[in-house]
């Protein structure tokens, strides 16, 4: 048994203090990671206005298909103008809320449903790798029919769900049709997080659980002690990719069910305006950018609460 | 062997569980009145809420529904509904939708009848560019022409049918729900509403002169006018409900009348039947939202035998069309006749009988509104 193995062996059961000087230096590290967020945005608007002003107004086209885009501003408006359309109203109707805040509610209104339908799938991966965990006849039988779960369209099952949900009724209660749209995301978060903690639980040291039956553990305390902690760096990449699965499910199922009030709705309406009012259609896109950034961050900050688990990581 | 029986209790289990799902799921079809003796009513409309449906939302609004007895709910499409599937799952009482894509639904076994006739004429432009050369259905050949696809097509495909051209001469290109495609002259002619994408290129400058677009710039075809026009937005019902449900058939004239009163009100009132539309939920701004309301009514008034009464002449130029269209994939809308069951002006006529002098059914003295468009439709 090597000295590594011995310091992880039951990671649970030490929790390390981080010192003040490894505070100052996450407080430094945050910082450096908010300069080059913004750095980046910057130059990601410097790309957009430098292809803007030296690429040819037709775009490049090779043969028959356009390989680099049109320069118009009614193709690529300019940054300025974009950032400038978001404080103007959403339409000349009297008493309408600037761009941005029709945006930032749709964005808020789909956060919720991505974040309920990350929840559930969540919930249900982790007890799907549970059982599959303790018993080997149910990985055997579930794990393909996992594997299968996936291979089925989005476009054929969404608009299933919304059938079914809207007959839905017990006593006084209706299914609303957020549920339907952020059932169809947990079924897209489920995925990785069942196969990832499945795998995680799978990889704990032989020696370790040999180990804990040398105590006389039952399965309980080893699962609690040595696994469950063990999985933890395979699991927050699979709760990264439920949660972008849940973005991704969430946007496409409110298209696909004409769930009004989210981003996805926004996205196809406000395109079909596009001709008039260019810049209002990039609204909603970055409006389903930062739904995504919130997602990843949520996921970050849940990483930091269970760093202490993550020392086996690769950096 | 072992692992076979582990996957078969596994989908044992998946099946288990789905029947219990499934048993959750009640069914509510009974059209029982609720509780405040109202009869709840689903629309499925085929898009979402904008003025292309003011009449309905008018009726909602005015509260011509409740005065008919019934509670109405208007479900909006623009995804992957589509309105007589969910008519004919039974997830809609009512659904509007274009008479072709219907004929098809009918032909693949749906079992729906047309019980009013809204649009009485074909709404479907093809704009060209003024310099195009593009004057009429028979210069489309050699030429790229926007489509949208989703059922659509098929006006576009009819009218090529009468001008001898298919889809080997003409080069159909699939078109987004926006008009850039046209305005940056990716596509020689592109598929428009009069009472939306079309005012969507009237709303946009030209970068040439600095002013919006003017109708002087652009060569219209409407369909209404060649042999591939059909009939657009009607209201279909379940056939066999309508034969089976004598409560049913009653709800229909019920309703058909309250959608009269509704379009009516739309007819006198523009100006407030666009901002109801605004208030349902539609992201247009105020001066597209009205310009819209103006050009659907249009398309409904003056309505000769009375709002909703199918024209058989223009059924049949449908049905003609509708059987000589071929698309791009070589594949036809419709092989056949519809049944006879496909369309039943009974309900529409009784409406507009109980409703007597109370409503102005035909819309004779009708004149449209002038509106102007801004940019960008704000």
């Amino acid at each position: 048994m090597s000295a590594t193995a011995q310091t992880t062996a039951a990671p649970g059961l030490t929790a390390a203090r981080p010192s003040r000087v490894a505070g100052a230096l996450a407080g430094l590290s945050v910082l450096r990671a908010a300069v080059l967020g913004v750095l980046g945005l910057l130059a990601v608007a410097g790309a957009w206005e430098g292809y803007k002003a030296l690429a040819p107004e037709d775009g490049v086209v090779i043969g028959d298909s356009r390989v680099l885009p049109r320069t118009t501003d009614l193709a690529m408006p300019h940054v300025w103008d974009m950032l400038q359309r978001l404080g103007e109203p959403v339409s000349s109707l009297r008493g309408a809320a600037p761009l941005w805040q029709v945006v930032a509610d749709a964005v808020l209104v789909s956060l919720k449903v991505a974040a309920a339908g990350w929840v559930a799938g969540t919930a249900i991966g982790l007890l799907l790798a549970l059982l599959m965990a303790r018993l080997r006849i149910a990985e055997w039988g579930l794990l393909p029919w996992i594997v299968l779960s996936q291979t089925v369209p989005l476009i054929a099952f969404a608009p299933m769900v919304r059938s079914w949900g809207s007959r839905i009724e017990i006593g006084g209660w209706e299914w609303p049709p957020w549920m339907s749209v952020a059932l169809i995301a947990s079924y897209l978060a489920f995925f990785p997080v069942a196969v990832g903690a499945l795998r995680g639980l799978q990889s704990t040291d032989r020696v370790h659980t040999e180990l804990m039956h040398s105590y006389d553990a039952g399965w309980w305390a080893t699962m609690r002690r040595v696994r469950m902690p063990a999985a933890v760096p395979h699991l927050l990449p699979a709760l990264r990719l439920g949660a972008a699965g849940a973005v991704v499910g969430t946007v496409v199922a409110e298209v696909s069910i004409v769930y009004p009030d989210g981003i996805g709705r926004m996205l196809v309406t406000f395109a079909g305006q596009a001709s008039g009012d260019p810049e209002k259609a990039w609204a909603p896109i970055f409006g389903a950018i930062v739904l995504g950034l919130v997602a990843g961050g949520f996921i970050a900050l849940l990483g930091l609460l269970l760093r202490t688990y993550r020392r086996g990581e690769a950096p | 062997m072992k692992k076979n029986l582990s996957r078969r209790l596994a989908a044992g289990a998946a099946l288990a569980l789905a029947a219990t799902t499934l048993a959750a799921c009640g069914s509510d079809d009974d059209a029982t009145a609720d509780g405040d003796g109202l009869i709840p009513v689903t629309l499925q409309l085929q898009w979402l809420p904008q003025a292309q449906f003011a009449g309905y939302y008018a009726a909602v609004d005015q509260g011509f529904f409740a005065e008919e007895g019934l509670d109405v709910e208007i479900v909006p499409s623009g995804g992957d509904i589509v309105p007589q599937d969910a008519l004919a799952n039974g997830d809609a009482d009512y659904a509007i939708a274009w008479v072709p894509k219907v004929l098809g639904s009918i032909e693949q076994g749906a079992d729906l009848t047309n019980v009013g006739q809204i649009f009485q004429r074909s709404g479907t432009l093809q704009v060209a560019w003024a310099d195009s050369g593009i004057d009429s259905v028979a210069d489309f050949e050699g030429k790229q022409i926007g489509s949208w696809g989703f059922g659509n097509e098929w006006e576009i495909f009819a009218a090529m049918a009468a001008e001898g051209l298919d889809a080997s001469t003409v080069d159909i290109v699939t078109q987004d729900f926006n008009m850039n495609a046209f305005l940056q002259r990716d596509i020689d002619a592109a598929q428009a509403m009069t009472y939306n994408e079309y005012a969507q290129v009237l709303e946009t400058t030209d970068p040439d002169t600095g002013e919006l677009y003017q109708p002087e710039d652009l060569n219209v075809i409407s369909y209404a006018d060649t042999a591939g026009g059909m009939l657009q937005d009607a209201i279909w019902a379940d056939t066999e409900r309508l034969a089976s449900d004598a409560e049913y058939a009653d709800t229909t004239v019920a309703f058909l009348k309250a959608v009269i009163k509704g379009w009516a009100f739309a007819r006198d009132d523009v100006d407030a039947a666009a901002e109801i539309t605004v208030a349902a939920g539609s992201s247009w701004g105020p001066s597209h939202e009205l310009w819209m309301a103006n050009e659907t009514n249009k398309l409904i008034w003056p309505s000769e035998n009375g709002i909703g009464v199918i024209d058989e002449a223009a059924w049949d130029q449908t049905v003609a069309g509708a059987l000589a269209a071929v698309n791009e994939q070589g594949q036809s809308l419709i092989t056949e006749e519809p049944p006879a069951t496909a369309y039943d002006n009974s309900y529409i006529e009784q409406a507009i009988d109980e409703l007597g002098d109370e409503v102005d059914t035909t819309g004779a003295d009708y004149t449209p509104a002038d509106v102007e468009l801004v940019e960008g439709g704000q």
